[in-house]
């Protein structure tokens, strides 16, 4: 089973109504990559520039083949990548997506195989792969409008089945 | 008595569930390519319909599943059967609870409900059940999601929203779903029947004039949303009720943990009187038939000191309980606020009148650990059913901590942590809501 879905009860998960299958990620700072996903077979995030406040990333790498892309929300190829290494952008994607889902699920998604206590970044055999800026930003952009969705009072019972638990260490 | 309730099945209940876990299992496999033996559960399931109005739109279905030709109409009779079929349960389970505790439920008004669940989710959740869970890839399970923001525009359509997003995040975390080593069969099936017979209906509410007593909060959390549920009992005139309100906020899946209470800035009277165990002043605010009092701040008035423990011991036991409207009656909406005492306890569960209840795991967003559960001597909880047994989500509990008394509640934390290290570590936590706001603002208006 993956490494990220609960398995709360003795007689696992097959039978109950109330267990999540996507546990709380762990909280992390959000300054250097506000936004990471996995999602459409990647794992993509968004990555503010170092420089310019106004600048931001958007970096990808792709499940089974480890295709890299990133270039910045104007769609500029970034200069630091070449097709055999990952540039800076990357490499803190990779990182925090570890600190958000944990190794073990990102490694599974990505189909990286590491040795114990290795980063991902270790097991990864880049190659090069088309942008998809315009997605993952748009993504972003989707992620980030949920802040702007007002409170709702009313019952919302649909949340019964997705009690709030512990953050897993 | 209670005791009995906790540990004796009602009648009949293994084979309700039988059935249900037949339909399950067909769904885990898809319905586009049934087997005989899925078949013959779909079969079993309807004829239990016989002589209802169920029973010619469930046989019809089959029938359909079979010819390899169904349509969301007949997805839609399969999943009513299947809501039918947890509403008994449900009724035995929570009927099991009322007699133990002497409470008198006031019944649901006949109301008309009506599917209102717009095509481009149906063609979603026809999708799923004729791929079956095993057969979903990436694709099949972001497609869910990309119907998402289009949703939560409408206010209506709020609840599917809510649902639809929370089944789609599971569905991707766990694509390709036939890598899995176990699939949660019941609880996906749940989830899609229960976006399929989504209504509209509005349930009847009146206003009210009284005081509300809160008991404890509960949190509800998915990726993108957060829910505190604050259960308690409603004073006007000469009857106490026991009724619940609730708050949901959308979020992301990185806000989580204490800052999760952030979310909610619109609501201080209500989380304020959490915090500092006080009443609130209702006037004019309305509750639902289902006992719902569907929370307005412009309507609450902070009142005075109400400890959760005394109203607990001294009116929950007679105050008068509220039925779910038919579409919602399944067993994992039975939440049913106790006050429970003299039991043993342990960090995983309370032995109470000889039956062992499971502890639920404990949200990081509030002060109530497993330790502090196993050395309490009083709980006030949500007793609730989940795969063939009872559990009790703490709300608040009183211990003796280094020989001394103390009580702890969930919504302690409602205006922050109160206890150091949590208070700066959520601090340092919080100000992800902040770094995505100026994002937000800085991105989203270009």
């Amino acid at each position: 089973m993956d490494a990220g879905v609960v398995d709360r009860d003795e007689a696992g998960p097959v039978r109950s109504s109330t267990s999540p299958q996507v546990p709380p990620v762990n909280p992390r700072k959000l300054a250097k990559v506000p936004f990471l996903e996995l999602s459409e077979g990647r794992l993509q995030g968004v990555v503010s520039s170092g420089s310019d406040i106004e600048r931001v990333y958007v970096s990808s790498v792709s499940s089974g083949d480890h295709g890299l892309s990133c270039s910045t929300n104007n769609n500029r190829p970034c200069g630091g990548l070449s097709s055999t290494y990952a540039c800076k952008h990357i490499q803190g994607l990779l990182a925090e997506a570890e600190k958000q889902f944990g190794t073990a699920r990102v490694a599974r998604y990505l189909t990286i195989e590491i040795a114990e206590g290795e980063t991902l970044f270790s097991g990864l055999h880049p190659t090069q792969a088309p942008s998809r800026a315009a997605e993952v930003f748009s993504s972003f952009l989707r992620h980030l409008a949920y802040l702007e969705i007002p409170v709702s009072t009313e019952p919302l019972p649909e949340m019964q089945w997705f009690p709030a638990g512990p953050v897993p260490k | 008595m209670l005791g009995e309730a906790l540990s004796d099945a009602p009648e009949g209940l293994s084979e309700t569930l039988a059935l249900i876990d037949g339909l399950d299992d067909a769904l885990v496999h898809g319905l586009g390519r049934t087997d005989e033996t899925h078949l013959q559960a779909l079969t079993n399931v309807a004829a239990v319909f016989a002589g209802s109005p169920l029973a010619e739109p469930v046989t019809e279905s089959i029938r359909k599943i079979a010819a390899g030709s169904v349509t969301d109409d007949h997805l839609l009779a399969l999943a009513g059967a299947r809501v039918a079929l947890l509403g008994s349960v449900h009724d035995a389970l929570q009927s099991g609870l009322d007699h133990a505790f002497g409470r008198v439920r006031a019944p649901f008004p006949v109301t008309a409900a009506e599917v209102s669940v717009p095509p481009g989710i149906r063609s979603w959740l026809r999708e799923l059940a004729i791929t079956g869970w095993r057969g979903v890839d990436h694709e099949i399970a972001a497609s869910g999601a990309r119907a998402v923001p289009g949703l939560l525009e409408d206010p209506r359509q709020r609840r599917l929203a809510v649902l639809v997003d929370g089944l789609a995040a599971e569905l991707m975390a766990g694509a390709p779903v036939a890598t899995l080593s176990q699939v949660p069969a019941r609880r996906w099936a749940d989830l899609w029947s229960r976006a399929l017979t989504l209504s509209s209906a509005e349930v009847p509410a009146a206003p009210v004039k009284g005081r509300f007593l809160p008991l404890g909060a509960d949190l509800r959390e998915h990726p993108t949303a957060v829910q505190v549920q604050v259960h308690g009992l409603l004073e006007a005139g000469a009857v106490v009720r026991v009724v619940r309100t609730t708050v949901t906020a959308a979020k992301v899946d990185t806000i989580t943990g204490p800052s999760v209470w952030r979310m909610f800035p619109g609501v201080p009277v209500l989380l304020g009187a959490l915090a500092g165990h006080q009443s609130v002043e209702v006037d004019g605010m309305r509750v639902t038939a289902s006992g719902d009092l569907l929370w307005d701040e412009s309507l609450a008035t902070a009142g005075e000191a109400a400890d959760p423990f005394t109203t607990a011991r001294v009116q929950l036991g007679g105050a008068v309980g509220s039925s779910l409207s038919p579409l919602d009656r399944h067993p994992a909406a039975i939440s049913e606020p106790v006050l429970l005492e003299g039991y043993s306890a342990s960090p995983e569960s309370l032995e109470v009148d000889g039956a062992v209840v499971a502890v639920d795991p404990l949200p990081s967003a509030g002060p109530l650990t497993p330790a502090l559960v196993s050395s309490s001597s009083a709980c006030i909880g949500l007793l609730r059913w989940d795969a063939g047994r009872w559990f009790v989500r703490p709300l608040a509990v009183q211990a003796t901590v280094r020989k001394k008394a103390v009580a702890m509640h969930t919504g302690d934390w409602a205006l922050g942590p109160t206890e150091a290290k949590a208070a700066k570590a959520e601090a340092a936590a919080g100000v992800a809501v902040e770094v995505l706001r100026e994002r937000a603002g800085r991105l989203l208006r270009k």
